[in-house]
């Protein structure tokens, strides 16, 4: 077992990990943070997506050793309480899932572009989402979520990135400090 | 799946990294971006003893001018390689590609040494380390040495790294002239690796090709050089019509595989409009 030391949405956690163990097993079991989910075991899918120090990637393919001293933004951390960021609001309302098994991941590959490129042509969004597949929406209506969240937050000035206050309950093992 | 059970060892400086490498038993296995190595790992097909993870070795990160060279720190990622100001203005050839790797989560972890090192016949940098005849320096426990990318890929997978070393900084000469560049990338899908793919780079002196080195992705078990394609070219006229005609031999002496994305002859065939293309984009037409 391995120490490690790492702030999830907002909250730090010390845990004791196996090294093998993958960051989205450990978000996902230890911590309880099951909005990541995982949909593939060659990296390609996408559906684990989430921020690590501020970058996407996929936390099937990130040990969870790897993370030690670092910062992870998920899903359920993108919004401060309960609420829903300019891209989860988006999916909502331009009919961007049908499953809804790829959105998380989209969701946080979308806001990762964004940062980049805050206007990005249908082209781009499609190249910056190209980490992750859907098997349900053909993409269509992906592609106008997120240039509807693009111009909401464009509007805004800046992105919602402030991380949520999180409830521990489901992981009450762990110590969180904040 | 979740990988077998290894030892852990995060060293912080090279030569730590090596005495780990050296204290970790039979099967080690180096960890830079992970983007190879823990998909592998994930499926059994690797279950080392012992893992040495680079991540905090920051003197592997970072490029840097070196005057008549451009040297790129094994561990720096795609995405640092690909926007840095230094690759863009003296090896664009290289950003252009690295753009063309896998998907925005990969690039940000994957490295280009990694990358290198991992030396699949479809990754997309062996063969433009190899057009750009770039250097490898590599650490050891008797020291440094450097292996020119001709000699670097020695075979399917396999580099000219032996065991116990470590791939340091990856040095790519500053090229005099007037050099134009391009990478010509074909595959079916977005994030697919390449079914093949050229790296062309042309110096143009008074309307000619003065010199074209070509390197091939994917055409063998290793990056290739399409050599007659490169001496056909070298002298002549910038044309449409020499390019085409030098660029018909650009399967020579290559040996693509059959897999389920392409039959060899069609590899042949795409290798030929491909090598067609960057080296008319490379010469400015
Ligand atoms: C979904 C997906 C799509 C991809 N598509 C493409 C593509 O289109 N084109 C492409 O080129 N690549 C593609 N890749 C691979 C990607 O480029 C990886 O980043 C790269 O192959 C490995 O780099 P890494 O830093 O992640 O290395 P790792 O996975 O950490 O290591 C790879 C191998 O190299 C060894 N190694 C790494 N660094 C060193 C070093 N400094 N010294 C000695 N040994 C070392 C490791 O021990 C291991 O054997 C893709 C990967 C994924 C997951
Ligand atoms: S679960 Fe991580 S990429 Fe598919
Ligand atoms: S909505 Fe079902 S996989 Fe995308």
């Amino acid at each position: 077992m391995t120490q490690i030391n790492v702030r999830v949405d907002g909250v730090t956690y010390t845990d004791d990990v196996e090294p093998r163990t993958l960051l989205v097993h450990y978000l996902r079991e230890q911590l309880g943070k099951v909005g990541t989910v995982i949909g593939c075991d060659t990296s390609n899918c996408g559906a684990c997506t989430v921020h690590l120090d501020g970058a996407a990637v996929k936390s099937c393919t990130v040990l969870a050793v790897q993370a030690d001293g670092g910062e992870v933004t998920t899903i359920e951390g993108l919004a401060p309480n309960g609420g829903l960021h300019p891209m989860q609001k988006a999916f909502h309302e331009m009919h961007g899932l049908q499953c809804g098994y790829c959105t998380p991941g989209m969701i946080m590959a979308s806001v990762d572009l964004l940062k980049e490129n805050p206007d990005p042509s249908d082209s781009e969004v499609r190249e910056g989402i190209e980490g992750n597949l859907c098997r349900c929406t053909g993409y269509q209506n992906i592609v106008r979520a997120v240039q509807q969240a693009a111009g909401e937050m464009r509007t805004a000035g800046n992105g919602h990135t402030s991380p949520a206050e999180v409830d521990t309950a489901a992981a009450p093992h762990v110590a969180a400090q904040q | 799946m979740i990988p077998a059970a290894f030892e852990y060892a995060r060293p912080t400086s090279v030569d730590e990294a090596l005495q780990a490498i050296a204290e970790g038993g039979d099967d080690v296995k180096v960890l830079a971006g992970g983007q190879s190595l823990i998909p592998v790992m994930r499926l059994r097909l690797a279950a080392p003893e012992t893992v040495v993870d680079l991540s905090r070795v920051a003197e592997l990160r970072g490029v840097r001018d070196d005057g008549d060279a451009l040297v790129i720190g094994a561990m720096t990622t795609h995405h640092d390689v690909m926007t840095d100001p230094l690759v863009q203005q003296y090896a664009p050839l290289i950003a252009e590609a690295t753009e063309t790797v896998a998907d925005r989560q990969v690039r940000a972890r994957g490295t280009f040494g990694g990358a290198l090192v991992h030396a699949d016949p479809a990754g997309d940098l062996p063969a433009v380390a190899l057009a750009l005849d770039a250097e490898f320096v590599i650490a050891g426990p008797e020291g440094r040495r450097t292996v020119p990318a001709a000699e670097f890929f020695v075979d399917y997978l396999t580099t000219a790294l032996e065991e116990g070393e470590l791939l340091v900084e990856i040095r790519v000469p500053k090229l005099a002239g007037e050099w134009g560049m391009r990478y010509e990338k074909f595959n079916r899908v977005a994030q697919a690796w390449s079914i093949v793919a050229v790296a062309a780079v042309v110096r143009r002196e008074n309307g000619h090709i003065a010199e074209a080195r070509i390197g091939l992705t994917n055409m063998g078990t290793t990056p290739l050089r399409a050599s007659a394609v490169e001496a056909a070219l070298a002298g002549a006229e910038a044309s449409p019509e020499t390019i085409a005609a030098a660029a018909r031999s650009a399967a020579e002496g290559t040996s693509p595989t059959s897999d389920l994305n392409a039959q060899a002859d069609y590899r042949e065939h795409l290798v030929q409009v491909l090598t067609r293309r960057a080296v008319t984009a490379a010469a400015g037409l």
